[in-house]
């Protein structure tokens, strides 16, 4: 933190005229401008990365309206208005994708939303803090693992010629896969959520139970309440709040299941069972060429997908909740 | 929060421990959900050391090991070559996303007395909630010419806006006289985010620069999408090839006059390449879970 001694005087009287912060709101906005012309080398470049990166794609989705051809771009391929839309909900493929979206959403609201809950009440009444802290070190990990990682090691333990299979043949059940089970495959999914995500969900959990004053437990186990009793009284409802934010946001995101997850499981699979709506996009689109209707149902998800979201918020608001924005 | 924890425990006389029955069924729970957990990643690292004898389904632990699925992975190159993929991403990636980041969060730290930049900042924030679609990026990332570069799985996520406001909310919170007696003796601002700000940042600076490290070491679907040329295959595209798709991998040979490792263990080994990074730098994030810098950020 050297400073000119040339800058200093020059200073020195401005400190005399008046408080610094106070003068430096001052001024007509040019003035502000110039004055705050440094910082602007600061967010120029970021603000222009979010321009081009966010906003411009969006005009991309112009596509939705047309019969895209790469080879014509933008401006050769003609308007179709609303065609592309009218394929689309007339495709039951569409509706096979909403369907299954729709399903593993809510099997995931059903078993994958209240595992953290469940984990951070077992975690947080273990006495021993280093048994603890031992486990959290596990099971956050697969958090950081990537879905490729996690859905190769589920391969090799419950796929085809894996781990269980092996052993199941060994005492004579053969043929036993359950990666590429079409019936059971949305729990798999669920499965695998709970498994990579649980652990790392249980954070915010513990941050709720930390917030609780001590004396609170104190009070309830001098009037006799049981261990049992204290959690059902006292922790639980102090994480009811946090809950019903991260319960409304899920409902929120409720046409986004695990893209990647369910990317790399689908060709196993096969559609019918394991195609959701960002999986659509991909293979209809990317893959089939179908650039104008594949846009069109992107566009429509995403339009439905922020409405629920803002929605969602809305409503975490009312509820006394902070929202997330 | 585990201050609080520990305290709540050492300072609890009326807290008297749980009868032996349930600490029997806890220690069973807790016991189960460990094993789910960790067995499957220790069997795959196990099996991937596996001599061929013991290469087989049903094998629930080798007692006979070998490196020759590693000796001929190294062999083949494909594996090898998206292994420096994946490092120079991550390592270019997360330098330049979080010189960016930080960057962006400095200038946009005091939107009171900057004009414009709470506009700024509510653009940025806007685009957590929307986004355009796979096709239209795919789409600028054609136009861009960065189809089939290296460039299209680092510059379009570039800077998070998550952490983005991690990094400014930590910023705010910086000693404001320090921050405001080296503007009064006329440092600008540049000066003062290199040598107050940053310094001052370097806890909140390692979280991110992990996150965003881990994110560009696990991009999967980007490289789908932008990368046709396997020479330019991030790790996660190769193991995707070679474990999922069930693809050959090239090469992978010890030597000539030997037969090859069994695929079995040449996949498992491709995983464990693929994740050993995240294992190693695995110790250092978990510094952060309990110092509360990780909960900050979890919660925004």
């Amino acid at each position: 933190m050297s400073v000119d001694t040339a800058a200093r005087p020059e200073t020195r009287t401005e400190r005399a005229s008046g408080p610094s912060a106070a003068s430096k709101r001052k001024g007509t906005l040019r003035q502000r401008i110039w004055r705050e012309r440094w910082t602007y080398t600061f967010i120029v470049p970021g603000a222009l990365f979010f321009l081009v990166f966010a906003y411009v794609p969006m005009l991309g989705n112009i596509v939705a309206f047309q019969q895209y051809s790469p080879f014509r771009g933008f401006t050769g391929s003609p308007f179709v208005g609303f065609a592309n839309f009218t394929v689309l909900l007339e495709d039951p493929a569409v509706l096979q994708a909403l369907e299954n979206t729709l399903v593993i959403a809510v099997l995931q609201l059903v078993f994958a939303f209240p595992a953290p809950i469940a984990l951070a009440l077992l975690l947080n009444s273990l006495l021993s803090e280093r048994i603890k802290r031992l486990v959290q070190t596990v099971v956050y990990l697969p958090y950081f693992l990537s879905w490729v990682i996690v859905i190769s090691v589920w391969q090799q333990v419950l796929g085809g010629g894996g781990l269980v299979a092996g052993l199941l043949d060994g005492w004579g059940v053969s043929g036993f896969d359950a990666m590429t089970n079409a019936d059971t495959f949305k729990l798999l999914v669920v499965a695998q959520n709970i498994w990579k995500d649980c652990g790392w969900g249980t954070i915010i959990f513990f941050a709720a139970i930390a917030g609780i004053p001590n004396d609170r437990y104190e009070a309830a186990a001098i009037d006799g309440a049981s261990g049992w009793q204290r959690t059902w009284h006292i922790t639980l409802p102090a994480l009811v709040p946090v809950a019903t934010l991260l319960l409304i946001l899920n409902i929120g995101s409720i046409l986004t299941v695990g893209f990647e997850q369910l990317l790399l499981q689908q060709p196993m699979v096969g559609a019918e069972a394991a195609e959701v709506l960002d999986t659509f996009v991909y293979f209809r689109g990317v893959l089939g060429g179908q650039w104008g209707v594949a846009t069109a149902a992107g566009l429509l998800k995403g339009v439905i997908g922020t409405i629920l979201v803002l929605s969602a918020n809305k409503i975490a608001k009312r509820l006394g909740g902070e929202g997330i924005y | 929060m585990t201050a609080l924890a520990q305290q709540r425990r050492q300072g609890a006389p009326w807290l008297s421990p749980p009868s032996p029955w349930i600490r029997a069924v806890k220690a069973v729970v807790i016991g189960l959900i460990v094993i789910t957990m960790l067995y499957p990643l220790v069997y795959v690292i196990a099996m991937s050391f596996a001599a061929p004898s013991q290469a087989r389904a049903g094998v629930v632990f080798p007692t006979e090991f070998s490196l020759d699925a590693y000796r001929a992975i190294f062999n083949g190159g494909t594996v090898t070559q998206g292994l420096q993929n994946s490092l120079f991403i991550t390592l270019t990636g997360t330098l330049l996303s979080l010189t960016a980041t930080s960057m962006l969060a400095w200038g946009l730290a005091r939107t009171r007395q900057v004009p414009g930049a709470k506009f700024v900042l509510v653009m940025i924030l806007a685009t957590m909630f929307f986004s355009a679609g796979i096709i239209p990026n795919f789409m600028l990332v054609k136009y861009l010419g960065l189809l089939d570069s290296t460039w299209s799985l680092i510059i379009p996520g570039l800077i998070s806006a998550f952490n983005m406001i991690v990094i400014r909310n930590f910023f705010q919170g910086l000693p404001e006289e320090l921050i405001e007696a080296a503007r009064i003796d006329g440092a600008g601002e540049w000066r003062i985010f290199l040598q107050i700000v940053l310094p001052l940042s370097k806890p909140v600076l390692a979280v991110m620069g992990l996150f965003y490290a881990v994110g560009y070491w696990n991009t999967y679907f980007n490289a789908l999408l932008y990368i046709n040329d396997s020479e330019k295959w991030p790790i996660q595209v190769v193991l995707q090839q070679y474990v999922l798709a069930g693809v050959q991998i090239p090469g992978a040979v010890v030597s000539p006059d030997q037969p090859p490792p069994p695929g079995v263990t040449l996949q498992m080994a491709v995983i464990v390449l693929a994740t050993v990074p995240i294992l190693v730098v695995y110790p250092f994030l978990q510094r952060y879970f309990t110092s509360g810098v990780l909960t900050g950020a979890v919660k925004g």
